[in-house]
């Protein structure tokens, strides 16, 4: 469960902005937009309440995951400036994806990942746990109750989104499998299945799959730190990262693996894929960090999606991805140069 | 009289070819079919044209060897053109759309990229290729235009390195562009391209 401390940087109702105002805002850079291109941001829906999901379409959860999203508990965490982070609409975040296993291109993964045959699904807990052993999805969320957190979501490219996931924490998942006192990291594994993914029968692949992530077991405990099942109101798209994925918003999307088979817990830091392709380019932690530059790109500001031709939407990028308060004690000591 | 007109006519077909793509894509871009972040859609759709423009001008040569049409030359230096306009393009896409005209940071992400670097370079050359293609210039370099141009194949090189250097997790798409690098490459060697006009021989008998 989560213990919620109220913080300055809180959301309150008070704070949300009166849909008028929004709507004008909108109109606003729409018209920014013009030159040709127009309505650039016209299509684009609010999301103010959770109920406004009526023009995300269906998709086809099992009956037990329809029944746990009917019962989440709304916005149980919301981005504290509304003003700058409105959620994005669902056909840009669900055909914008980087998920190679289906390919590489942005649109790959919507245009590819539709067969991904995720019912029945079933995940390993294992390593140094005294309560391991292969669930079945329905068990291993039945327990525990579905919130929605409207997260940032940082990608390493320097790009970002802002995305209403449903999931629950992964700290309730671990406390059940009961970790020894050897656990220090959590490894996580993403499917292999090269007749479903395309991605994995690439004799060009630079990835040794399966696609490897890791947390350190206290970032892994963090309360932010979300197993997803839905977002927008529904069951994860497959291209999204079905039927379970990792959400680390203080992170580089990248460490948010999707299509979760295996949890391990482990004495030893894993190697995450992208470390061992490019170890000078990712490293393990991958926090969010305006000071610290990938090789060829600077990380001091991102491009919030969708943006339009004429106004990229540059913001700057905040330390830890604006979660600091949650998360920056988790490092003290650590020198986030040498250990990006 | 007809003759000519034929050959205008063909210009003029491969002028609205080549404009094609840039027209599609921004057509895509005003009817909101490029996605979310439309700037880096036409960023790196405009860079594989640009690619593609030079693929085709440096397949010219080779390609009248072994068909002696006389269409192929008339293109070249049009081509030629395209592959300059595209790669301009790409830059300012660049500039534009991802840097939104941030000139401190354009400045200092070409010095600090080595990618963009290799880019900056092959664009450079291209524009000195682009400047030297005019009957006045050609008069003036004289004997040693023949060789300047023939940088052309040094500026593929860059391009590939450029693409090769953005590629993340599977390398199958720039390794087909750089076999197709290749393989043009391979016709300008003395030898392959000695044997080039005996394959048309041999084909037309």
């Amino acid at each position: 469960m989560l213990i919620k401390i109220a913080k300055p940087s809180d959301l309150h109702e008070s704070d949300v902005t009166p849909e008028s105002i929004y709507l004008s805002r909108r109109r606003f850079m729409g018209g920014m937009a013009g030159l040709g291109a127009g309505i650039a941001l016209a299509g684009q829906k609010a999301y103010a309440n959770a109920a406004d999901y009526s023009d995300v379409p269906d998709g086809s959860a099992p009956p037990w995951l329809s029944e746990k999203i009917s019962q989440t508990e709304w916005r149980a965490v919301t981005p504290s400036d509304p003003e700058k982070d409105i959620i994005a609409p669902f056909e840009d975040v669900s055909s914008y994806n980087n998920f190679f296993e289906f390919g590489s291109g942005k649109s790959d993964p919507a245009r590819h990942a539709g067969s991904l045959e995720t019912q029945p699904w079933s995940v390993v807990v294992d390593g140094e746990v005294n309560n391991g052993g292969r669930f079945t999805l329905e068990d291993f969320a039945k327990p525990s109750q579905f919130e929605e957190r409207i997260y940032r979501l940082r990608c390493v490219e320097a790009w970002s989104m802002v995305i209403p996931w449903l999931g629950i924490p992964l700290a309730e998942i671990i406390k059940r499998a009961d970790p020894t006192s050897k656990a220090k990291y959590v490894r996580f594994e993403t499917l292999v299945d090269p007749d479903q993914m395309p991605g994995q029968r690439s004799s060009f692949s630079l990835i040794d799959w399966p696609y490897v992530e890791g947390l350190r077991l206290d970032e892994a405990m963090n309360p932010l730190t979300l197993l997803a099942m839905g977002m927008y109101g529904r069951e994860l798209p497959n291209q999204n990262g079905a039927p379970l994925r990792l959400v680390v918003p203080w992170k580089y999307g990248f460490k948010s693996i999707k299509s979760i088979v295996r949890i391990s817990l482990v004495e030893e830091q894993p190697v995450n894929s992208w470390q061992e392709i490019a170890a000078n380019e990712y490293g393990f932690y991958a926090n969010v960090n305006p000071q610290v530059d990938h090789p060829r790109w600077s990380q001091a500001s991102e491009r919030r999606l969708p943006n339009s031709l004429f106004s990229p939407n540059h913001i700057d990028t905040l330390m830890f991805n604006g979660y600091a308060d949650e998360v920056a004690e988790m490092y003290a000591g650590l020198d986030l140069r040498a250990n990006y | 009289m007809a003759a000519p007109r034929i050959w205008l006519v063909w210009r003029i077909g491969v002028f609205l070819a080549a404009l094609t793509p840039l027209l599609f894509w921004g057509w895509q871009v005003a009817n909101n079919a490029a996605g979310p972040e439309p700037g880096r859609y036409l960023l790196l759709n405009i860079g594989i044209g640009a690619l593609w423009m030079l693929l085709l001008t440096l397949s010219l040569t080779p390609l009248t060897k072994l068909t002696r049409w006389k269409g192929f030359a008339l293109i070249r230096r049009q081509l030629g053109l395209w592959t300059l306009a595209y790669a301009t393009l790409h830059l300012l896409s660049y500039a534009l759309f991802i840097l939104g005209l941030n000139w401190a940071l354009l400045g200092s992400e070409i010095v600090k990229r080595p990618y963009i670097i290799v880019g900056m370079i092959a664009l450079t050359g291209l524009a000195v290729l682009g400047a030297t293609s005019n009957r006045w210039a050609m008069k003036r370099l004289g004997k040693r235009w023949k060789p300047l141009h023939k940088f052309s194949y040094a500026i593929l090189a860059l391009a590939l390195l450029h693409f090769f250097w953005i590629v993340r997790a599977d390398l199958r798409e720039w390794a087909i562009y750089a076999a197709v690098a290749a393989l043009i490459m391979a016709t300008r060697l003395p030898p392959v391209a000695r044997t080039l006009p005996k394959f048309r021989q041999r084909f037309s008998r």
